[in-house]
Formats: C-alpha cells, structure tokens, sequence
C-alpha cells in the first residue's frame, strides 16, 4: 500500500487535482485546423492530379470556407491565451524546439495561402465578382497561371498543419496519453477525413460524392488501424502508459470515447458509407455528420484526458 | 555554476513553513503556491514508512518548459534557474502542461509563475526563503560546481535520489534518503 498526499494543501487553480489548463479552445481549434487541412489537401491533390472538372466542390467550393475556419480556430487560440495583449511575441522568434513555435508559423502562412485559394473560387459564390483594381487582376491571373505550383505549396503545408495538431499533443513527455507519435498522423488523417466529409456534404455532384466517400471510407480504415495501433504500443510500454491507456479502457474516459468517436464517429459511419456502395439508400449527409462529429469528439476526449494522465512519484 | 538544493527527507517535518515562508518572500497571490509538501506513506500498519518531500520546480537541466515555450519567455537564468519573463509570456499554458511535476501554475495577472529558487535573494548571497525558513534545517542549497557549497557536501555524504529522472528532465532538486 503506498499513499501520496499533498500535506501543504495545494490547489492551484487549473493545474491541481490534474491539469486543465487547456479548455475547450485548444480541441477547438485542433478540429478547425485539421478540418481546413484536409480540405486545402483535397483541393490542392485535384489540382495537381489535373482533376479539377470531376471534382468541382473539392477543388472550388470547399476551399471558400477554410479562411473562415482558420480565422475561427485562430481565435479560439487567442481566447485560449492568459496573457493575451503579449500575443504578438509569438512572431518574434522562431523556436524549432517548440511545436507551438512552428505552429504559429505554419498558421502564418497557411492562412494567407487559403485567403487565395478563396479568392481565386470566389465566383462560384458571387459570379459578377470584380476584384476593382488592376493589381488584384493581374494577382489573380498570377495564380490562376501557377495554380499547381500553389497547390504543391498547399498540399506541402496542409500535411504539416494536419500533422502539428497531433504533434502539439505528442510532444508533452509529461502527459503520457500524449506522448505518441501515433498523434501525429492520427489526428492528420482524421482531418482529412473530416475534410472529405465536409466535401460530400457540399457535394451536389453524385459522382464526387461516391468517389470522396470511397475515399473517406479508406480513411477511417486507416484511422482505426491507428487507434488499434496506438492502443497496442501503450499496454506495451512502461507503467504510466499503461495507466493512462487504461483511462479508455475501464476509466472515466471509457464509454465516451468507444461511443463517441470509435462507433458513432468512425465504424457506424464507415458501415453507412460501404452499404451506400452496395446500392443501398442511405440519406448522403449522414454518415460526413457521423465522421465530423466523432473528429470533434476525438479532440476534445484526448486534450481532456491527456491533461489527466500523468507520471507517478 | 549550478545552483542546486537538497532536501533531507529524514529531517524534514511537514511542517509547510517553506511553502508559507515562499508566499511571503515572493508575493504569491493566495490560493496558489509555488512549492508544496508530499507526504508518501508506505506499507500497512504496523509497519509503516513515511517519507516527507518539500517539493518545487526542479529547475531541470534538460527543461521541457524551456524547450516548449514558443516566444522564448521560459528560459535558464544564471545558474541554470528556470524563470519566466513575464513580459514575453503569452499564456498559452504549454509550459504548465510540459512539466511532469506540475510546478507551474497561471497567475491571476496571466502571465505564467514558478519557483524562482528566489533569483533575488541568491543574487545578493542569501538563501532562498524556503531554506531560509526551515525550523529543521533539512533543505541545502548551493553551487554544484563549488565543492564546499552546502549542497555540494551533503550530496557528498548522503545517498540521494531525483524525482521522476526517467521523464529525462535531469532535476536539479534532490531528495536526500
């Protein structure tokens, strides 16, 4: 019997009995960054792939709604920070040690990309668009002109987005639950799984619907291939892994997470979406629903679980 | 140099006078500390071992607050002492979650706040208030690099141990046994 106890009394707000100091802000914004990650993604892969006309809500219409999604996770960030008015000492280093310093930048760049990738479609929202002056115009034919040349720059950037969601976690050896490098392309692949999703439900094409729904099925194969995966190297590994696996696997965080995110967010979906192939008739919306839901779910489960798993002294 | 403590965990009493001496010494605003007292109660009765840990920031060698924080703001003073400028901290809180031993906290201002192993007071040659305090004079604190500083020879002496040394932090706090 071994019991450990804090005599002093200490409490401290957020951090004691387990840290919360990360709230609802941070899986907010991992979910809206991988989110606009994996759609910047698909549109940029069509380009490249010169499938532009078979991939018209891809390429053209999802991308008008990443800045919006950039803009909201930003602020979710900045309502996250305590110390708010010193924001702007982010952009005054580049720290390669701190995932968040390289975040910020890739944010910094990403975000300007995606402005451009909404303008260059804005057309398809407003059709009588002038862009007014002739140095936006020539802008804009600039870029139409090396529209790969920018996707090659969007799919190189939203991989890395897609993939800091995860490392942002990753990178805490002090929280156990996190420190896997599994995190990483899970939480990429299940941004470009939500942003698949987000492609049907714009979708009123059937057959880019039927074909990014085939291709979201294999991403939620792989995702929980990746769950199975990052499960199998926590009981393999040292005692306070195994006890922040167990969080999932008996603990408080049990039913929410195998409900939540495994079979309403990733198995009932991906059934939906396989009888969808066999013909049968499924309403389209479902199963991208199911698939955004359980993306949220899966972001806000670990950042809250994550801070509770902890080392033992 | 290498500033360094040790706290004997035979002579300690629990007693929490360094976690009031700390609040004093550096303001802390009420309901937050920057150390606090463990008390690891081992076996089952009658054969019971207790063991007593005034702990704080381990002022680690290898900081993953340091490492992690994003404008530079957590880094080593003079000493290897772990501090915070506050006016480049931004509050994003990574550094609270970095720490495997909890030792930092928000303050209500925003910015984020530790133990400083009293950089104030070390600098003009006094003790930190914690050891400063100590009614059993269990806590030792020094330069590592100077052999006849306080920590120096008791380390010498004692057997000693760190906490959570597998995190792969190198603390600089030890825990004599």
């Amino acid at each position: 019997m071994r019991e450990e106890i804090i005599v002093s009394g200490r409490m401290n707000p957020n951090i004691d009995p387990y840290l919360h100091i990360w709230h609802w802000q941070i899986p907010l914004y991992l979910f809206l960054g991988g989110l606009a990650a994996g759609i910047l993604f698909f549109a940029a892969y069509f380009v490249i792939r010169g499938k532009e006309k078979e991939y018209p809500t891809a390429v053209n219409l999802a991308p008008l709604i990443v800045p919006i999604l950039l803009i909201l996770g930003l602020f979710a960030l900045f309502l996250d920070l305590k110390h708010k008015l010193f924001f702007w000492r982010l952009y005054t280093v580049i720290r390669l040690e701190s995932p968040m310093s390289w975040g910020a930048w890739t944010l910094m760049i990403i975000t300007p990309i995606s402005f451009i990738w909404a303008a260059l479609n804005i057309r398809q929202v407003f059709p009588r668009w002038d862009w007014k002056y002739k140095w936006l115009k020539d802008l804009e034919a600039f870029f139409v002109k090396y529209k790969v040349v920018l996707a090659w720059v969007t799919i190189f950037y939203a991989v890395i987005l897609g993939v800091y969601t995860g490392i942002l976690f990753s990178a805490f050896n002090a929280r156990p639950l996190w420190n896997t490098s599994i995190l990483g392309p899970l939480f990429l692949v299940s941004g470009m799984s939500t942003g698949a999703a987000t492609i049907i439900l714009f979708s009123r094409n059937h057959e880019e619907r039927k074909s990014i729904a085939r291709t979201d099925l294999l991403l939620i194969g792989i995702e929980l291939f990746l769950i199975v995966h990052m499960f199998m190297g926590f009981l393999a590994s040292t005692q306070v892994q195994i006890d922040s696996a167990n969080l999932f696997l008996g603990g408080p965080f049990t039913a929410a997470f195998w409900m939540l995110v495994v079979a309403i967010g990733l198995i009932l979906p991906a059934i939906l979406e396989s009888l969808e192939l066999f013909k049968f008739r499924i309403p389209y919306y479902i199963p991208p629903i199911l698939v955004i839901f359980g993306g949220i779910m899966l972001r806000f489960i670990l950042a809250y679980a994550g801070q509770m798993s902890r080392w033992l002294y | 140099m290498r500033y360094a403590m040790a706290v004997d965990t035979k002579k300690c009493v629990g007693c929490s006078d360094c976690v009031v001496a700390c609040q004093t010494e550096n303001n802390v605003p009420i309901g937050y500390c920057r150390d606090w007292v463990v008390e690891v109660t081992d076996g089952t009765y009658p054969q019971l071992e207790l063991e007593l840990r005034s702990e704080r920031c381990n002022h680690c060698d290898n900081s993953p607050c340091v490492r992690c924080c994003p404008t530079g703001a957590s880094h080593y003073e003079k000493g290897g002492i772990v501090t915070v400028t506050h006016n480049k901290c931004i509050g994003c809180g990574a550094c609270i979650t970095s720490c495997p031993y909890d030792a930092r906290y928000s303050h209500p201002d925003g910015y984020v706040d530790k133990c400083t192993f009293c950089i104030h007071r070390v600098e003009k040659g006094l003790m930190p208030a914690c050891v400063a305090a100590c009614p059993t004079k269990c806590m030792y604190f020094g330069d590592l690099d100077d052999p006849k500083s306080p920590v120096s020879e008791i380390l010498k002496t004692r057997k000693y141990k760190t906490l959570i040394p597998e995190a792969g932090t190198n603390p600089q706090l030890f825990f004599l046994i």
